[in-house]
């Protein structure tokens, strides 16, 4: 029985715009990374200072909701797997589970969504506005480029501000994983679980651990830009725009993720 | 010296058969057949009603977007420039919105200093002399560290003007600069243009081409050297100030009737 047409026309109308977003997305990446390559010694004493404010919006700033969070995120793994592994006889392995767990997955991937809240939806509503309003031809009318001026700043410093913001979740989620498993009587001497530690961990790990979260990063700031600055807004119309944003990150950061897990599987 | 005379000669706008697209919908034509020349030094005036398309075309003429049809040329450049080689050409044009579009974010000297600190490299205290001299001539000094938020539209307007001059531009556009201003405003405007036009103002001592649209021709009629009238889906250009006097009721006539008992 064939579907009815009009269903056809709903799937087909999603895919093509799923395909111009995928294409829009695209273009705008590419033009955002060659205006970095092209002007990164353009007007420096203009972009270096936005870069330095945007890296500490997206990083120091951001410090102490890390550092709670990494305390919760080591009282859940180690909370959830200390029982289970005294019951097995695999308590050595409390380290490795932590690797495997913060270290490779949860601590990237948390981090970025956590940045994504509090900074990617604030990228959305400052662009869309500024759009909406006519800044954007503003700083065209002035020979400024909106990439260079309003884009590149946001791309390095969320870039930057997640890749330390989640070295800061994995040492806090380590140590306060460390206390929690002392509170619970497990008997394992630091010097044990640091070895624990680093046997579970290799070169690959930290080089990974780097490339993911400046690849999240990059792309949470460059759907983001995107829906804000590259088509014509109305004000209300930002709103949209940055629920559209989100849901599109966190599918590309999700995807990307099962990208690095094929790798390591690979590796 | 000879080049010199060639620059003089080559017109600073030149529009030939050109089709203007909508600023927010640029594949739609609002305006057709535009056949326009501004010699540099000229102070024209655009008049027309709301939605005349008065505004695309300023915003065409600062190279925002390009013609759909025809031809632009900007001292002899084919316009809008996107090339970072030709940008020094595409600085000596200045705009001045209609509602001055500062960036809000910024306080009024950033907002100022901002053109200049991009295109010289400078830091903001490099910059801080030239901008507080400018500031200071346009009587921004008290609300330098004003964020446009606090700032009444009067002074948006004029915030817009001094970021646009502070690159020292050889061509100025100003969309609707009179637009909701009070008198004393207005008369400020229309005295410092006209500085500007003849070249004796401090800020420039050689004379500005100038491009400024309206809605109400009267206040106009005095400082305007040239006038065109956007009416018809076209520009009209009527010429001097003689030939809008003379021009024919229904062209110029709803932009210079006064307010109805």
């Amino acid at each position: 029985m064939p579907l009815p047409r009009s269903f056809t026309h709903y799937l087909g109308r999603k895919l093509f715009r799923f395909l111009l977003t995928i294409q829009g997305l695209g273009a705008f990446g590419l033009i955002t990374i060659g205006v970095i390559l092209k002007k990164f010694r353009t007007a420096r004493q203009v972009i270096w200072p936005l870069v330095f404010r945007e890296t500490s919006r997206a990083g120091l700033r951001l410090l102490p909701m890390f550092l709670f969070i990494a305390v919760a995120l080591g009282l859940v793994v180690i909370g959830q797997s200390v029982s289970w592994l005294t019951r097995v006889g695999a308590i050595n392995y409390l380290g490795t589970i932590m690797v495997i767990v913060v270290v490779r997955e949860l601590g990237p991937l948390l981090a970025a969504l956590l940045v994504l809240a509090r900074i990617g939806t604030a990228n959305v509503v400052e662009l869309g506005t500024s759009r909406a309003t006519g800044e954007v031809e503003a700083l065209e009318a002035l020979g400024i480029d909106p990439v260079h001026y309003l884009v590149v700043p946001r791309v390095i410093g969320l870039s930057l501000g997640i890749f330390s913001l989640t070295v800061y979740l994995i040492l806090g989620a380590v140590l306060s994983g460390y206390i929690w498993a002392f509170l619970q009587n497990v008997p394992l001497r630091p010097a044990d679980y640091f070895h624990q530690l680093t046997g579970a961990l290799s070169g690959l790990d930290f080089a990974m651990l780097a490339v993911k979260t400046l690849s999240f990063g990059f792309i949470i700031s460059i759907v983001t830009c995107y829906h804000g600055l590259a088509q014509p807004l109305h004000l209300e119309e930002v709103s949209y725009a940055t629920v559209r944003a989100v849901a599109q990150s966190i599918i590309a950061c999700v995807l990307i993720d099962a990208l690095f897990i094929l790798i390591y599987l690979a590796a | 010296m000879e080049q010199d005379n060639s620059s003089a000669k080559t017109p600073a706008i030149l529009m030939r058969d050109v089709t203007v697209g909508a600023l927010n919908d640029p594949a739609t034509a609002v305006l057709r057949d535009v056949n326009w020349e501004v010699r540099p030094g000229d102070f024209w005036v655009l008049a027309g009603l709301q939605g005349e398309g008065k505004s695309d075309l300023l915003m065409l003429t600062a190279g925002l977007m390009p013609p759909l049809a025809g031809e632009y040329l900007f001292f002899g450049e084919p316009m809008p420039i996107f090339d970072e080689a030709r940008l020094p050409h595409r600085l000596r044009l200045g705009l001045v919105f209609e509602t001055g579009q500062l960036f809000n974010q910024l306080t009024v000297r950033e907002n100022v200093a901002l053109p200049l600190c991009y295109h010289r490299n400078l830091s903001q205290s490099e910059a801080a002399p030239t901008v507080q001299t400018l500031l200071d001539q346009m009587e921004l000094g008290p609300w330098a560290d004003s964020t446009p938020g606090s700032l009444g539209r009067n002074w948006h307007k004029r915030v817009g003007l001094a970021r646009a001059l502070i690159l020292k531009p050889d061509a100025l556009l100003l969309d609707n600069p009179l637009g909701g201003l009070d008198l004393r405003h207005v008369y400020w405007w229309l005295h410092f243009l006209q500085q500007l036009s003849k070249g004796s103002s401090t800020l420039r001592p050689e004379p500005i081409t100038l491009v400024a649209t309206t809605a109400d021709l009267r206040p106009w009629m005095e400082p305007g050297e040239k006038f065109g009238i956007v009416k018809n889906q076209t520009l009209n250009v009527v010429g001097s100030r003689a030939q809008v006097e003379a021009a024919k009721r229904e062209l110029v006539g709803e932009l210079m009737a006064p307010i109805a008992q």
